[in-house]
């Protein structure tokens, strides 16, 4: 139902809620020593949730591991200016599709009250 | 103990975690320099050790301390014959605290500290903004 009435945006908003969950991990864990960044490829989680499939699935199977630029001694990957950009991203991205999950929301309210 | 489930959980343990971290380079820093009459005696630095925390059914990973350590660096020996605190040879020991090391900690754990609000703060804003829809 929801599927049909948002189109893309119902799924897109739950990967970037998933996805902020796990870059906000990826910043609390940066003094975790051998803690490996992780991300969620956010194209291919969308590609996947759109094939048909459970969203959870989807975004489990896009998770990648973060390529450091300079690995540190002590095993940890997570590099902050990294981590904030990806988290600055993602969070505009759910702003949007916010966004549009309103705009959504607006015109159908209006189709019911008869404007 | 179960992993973290929401985001505000994540958060909540990467903020405690650097501050016993925080308090630890503290306590360093508040004794550098202090003596004791023998090597068994003197302050040994100590450090806050990280371990990840991973919620498999979330997929959130946090962070939790694993404990605290105390650093095996050896005391320096000086010879002070005329310090109140010197042993029959007329030495002393003082703590091995690194203070550029201590401060480097801390400035280093600050910044995570801050970073991890910021994150949880646009994480807010965000699930509010989505509260609110209608």
């Amino acid at each position: 139902m929801s599927q049909s009435l948002f189109g893309i945006h119902a799924a897109a908003l739950e990967l970037r809620s998933q996805r902020m969950g796990m870059i906000a991990s990826n910043i609390a864990n940066a003094a975790t020593p051998n803690y490996k960044a992780r991300d969620i490829d956010f194209g291919a989680a969308l590609k996947a949730s759109e094939a048909g499939g459970d969203i959870d699935a989807a975004a489990a199977k896009s998770v990648l591991y973060r390529v450091p630029v300079m690995p540190s001694l002590d095993g940890n990957t997570v590099e902050l200016q990294n981590e904030q950009l990806a988290f600055s991203e993602n969070a505009v991205g759910y702003s949007a599709t916010l966004e549009f999950i309103r705009n959504r929301v607006d015109t159908v309210t209006r189709a019911i009250r008869g404007e | 103990m179960s992993g973290p489930s929401t985001l505000f959980d994540v958060a909540r343990r990467g903020m405690s975690a650097q501050l016993v971290r925080m308090n630890a380079a503290a306590s360093n820093l508040a004794n550098a320099g202090t003596v004791a009459s023998s090597e068994a005696q003197a302050y040994r630095p100590i450090r806050a050790v990280f371990a990840e925390d991973l919620d498999r059914a979330s997929g959130l990973a946090s962070v939790k301390v694993q404990g605290v350590i105390r650093e095996s660096v050896a005391p320096i020996k000086s010879h002070d014959p005329t310090h109140p605190l010197a042993d029959a040879n007329g030495d002393v020991w003082t703590s091995p605290v690194d203070e550029n090391a201590e401060m480097v900690e801390m400035l280093e754990s600050s910044r995570q500290y801050q970073n991890m609000v910021e994150a949880l703060s646009t994480a807010k804003q965000l699930m509010i903004e989505t509260m609110r829809l209608k």
